[in-house]
């Protein structure tokens, strides 16, 4: 396998964008990507776009947006993996170059939710798990699918409502200082707690926002990286993924996503590093539960551990391992296909010491960061390791 | 000051309904319809499962023999739904658990006849087939007194 690097990055201004649609917001990153790559569209070989839809009027996205963007010609592929779909974007362009057929490629990450309003994606997104046995007669949504997870961990490890509006609150408090996050506005614990209750335990707070956005990664070629006279390439040192059952009935346990253990482990075997030595990570909120227990999938602290961790501050810049100091899915927000590429521009941000603004930078060592993004409840997980 | 939502163009509409072939698992809703509730059994491995299949995802062996549950079961994780898909507005809020039942497998149904502040993680319940008042089959979980 070749080694691969992030050369360039965009990401559009996440939040309700009824100003623009599905091209038009793709182009709001794919045009700030090339221009920080010093590329043009003509220099892309490969594209893989992440995007599930249903929620726009397309129905070949990635052909309508490489239209838009000036990529039409380039090898095209729509990546699904759910909320995950950015990363297995990640994925396919990563491959393509780390096996040599192409020196360039892209990874695009695009969701248009809000063209259909909320109750729409109710039910829609109820049915991601399997519809015959939990949408059909009991009417899932997809709150309740990790309101199912928060019940278990609260009833084995002790984990309160307060340590799920704690994350919230951390990271409600880094989007505010992000110009690109649907959300800007802090919020108190005693906000999140009293807030309406969507699937208990699960309140409004303890949710991530319908969200439209897109994000662009540039990827490259050792060979490219020397030939562009890159900079400061932030190389891709282990993409790694798993996956759990459809039904839920067929987990192991509701306190954890096996998915989440096994591609974190694998992600970590192949870029030789341990959870210690990741200094910055975004990880999948898309509910606060999530962030709890990917700390513990991770191995940022030990299962049943995770609520300490966030109680204790240590995911906040100047703790232990800062996570999610974009806002996280919870307040950047979360369109769907677009959240793994974003995860990718924020953490390449970091790396090159670049965060906006620098209040939200993370200080660096050795210049590790890792991205973990799930798709589904567990069904799908992909784990990025990226070093400087 | 109110903000004026940008101008949009309304497509056309779409309405999907898809017909589910359960031919392979018809026994299962046949059952429910007298009161019992099956689960397939593989005859080459053993392996219990539910949802019922036709074909043993472990062994991949489709000779298959339905089991009839006890349903005696304890529950594992729950949540209360009060906001809703669209498909299930004319329901009164509802309580959503998932079981393991005596005979190791675990289903995820309704919960009914118990308030949310007494579901507990380890209690004691029994799934049961149903009918619903429409007329589509279906199974639940009632509290065991």
């Amino acid at each position: 396998m070749r080694k691969v690097a992030v050369i360039g990055v965009g990401n559009a201004k996440f939040g309700v964008r009824q100003d623009v649609n599905l091209a038009e917001l793709t182009f709001e990153a794919v045009k700030p990507a090339f221009e920080d790559a010093s590329i043009t569209g003509k220099d892309v070989e490969f594209v893989a776009l992440g995007s599930v839809g249903a929620w726009y009027e397309e129905s070949l996205p990635v052909v309508v947006v490489s239209e838009y963007c000036g990529l039409s010609g380039a090898g095209l592929v729509r990546c699904e993996a759910a909320c995950a779909s950015g990363s297995s974007a990640l994925a396919t362009a990563y491959l393509d170059i780390a096996s040599g057929h192409d020196d360039i490629a892209m990874a695009i990450g695009v969701e248009k939710m809000r063209e259909v309003d909320t109750s729409t994606i109710l039910e829609l997104i109820g049915r991601a798990g399997y519809y015959l046995w939990e949408f059909h007669n009991f009417g899932m949504t997809f709150p309740a699918y990790y309101a199912l997870h928060a019940t278990a961990h609260m009833a084995k490890y002790g984990t309160t409502e307060e340590d799920l509006a704690r994350v919230s609150v951390k990271n409600h408090k880094y989007a505010n200082m992000n110009p690109i996050a649907h959300f800007h506005r802090e919020i108190t614990v005693k906000d999140a707690l009293e807030s309406p209750v969507i699937a208990w335990p699960l309140k409004l707070y303890d949710c991530c926002p319908v969200t439209d956005g897109a994000a662009a990664v540039v990827l490259a070629s050792e060979k490219k990286v020397k030939e562009l006279k890159v900079d400061t390439p932030v190389w891709i040192e282990s993409v790694a993924s798993s996956s759990g059952t459809a039904n839920l009935t067929n987990r192991e346990n509701y306190v954890g996503l096996t998915a989440a253990v096994r591609a974190s482990k694998r992600a970590f075997k192949d870029a030789g590093v341990n959870p210690s030595d990741v200094e910055v990570a975004t990880v999948h909120d898309c509910f606060t539960i999530a962030e709890i227990m990917a700390y513990e999938d991770i191995g940022f602290c030990k299962k049943g551990e995770g609520a300490k961790l966030i109680r204790e501050g240590q995911t906040e810049i100047g703790g232990k391992i800062p996570v999610n100091v974009d806002g996280g899915l919870k307040a950047k927000g979360h369109p769907i296909g677009a959240t793994g590429c974003s995860m990718i521009y924020e953490l390449t941000k970091q790396l090159r010491e670049e965060a906006n603004p620098r209040q939200r930078q993370v200080p660096l060592k050795k210049y590790i960061a890792l991205a973990h993004n799930v798709g589904g409840t567990g069904h799908y997980c992909y784990v990025t390791i990226l070093r400087r | 000051m109110e903000k004026i939502p940008p101008p949009t163009l309304r497509s056309r509409p779409i309405t999907l309904t898809y017909d589910i072939p359960t031919s392979k698992i018809q026994k299962f809703w046949d059952g429910i319809k007298e009161g019992k509730i099956f689960v397939t059994k593989c005859r080459n491995c053993g392996k219990l499962n539910f949802p019922p299949v036709a074909d043993c995802p472990a062994c991949l062996s489709s000779d298959m023999e339905w089991v009839k549950l006890s349903g005696d079961g304890e529950i594992e994780t729950f949540t209360h739904i009060p906001v809703k898909p669209p498909t299930f507005q004319s329901y009164d809020d509802y309580t959503i658990a998932i079981a393991r039942l005596k005979e190791g497998v675990r289903v995820l149904a309704w919960l009914t006849g118990v308030k949310l502040t007494d579901t507990k993680v380890g209690m004691k319940v029994k799934l049961v087939a149903k009918t619903t008042p429409e007329g589509t089959p279906t199974y639940e979980f009632v509290p065991i007194k």
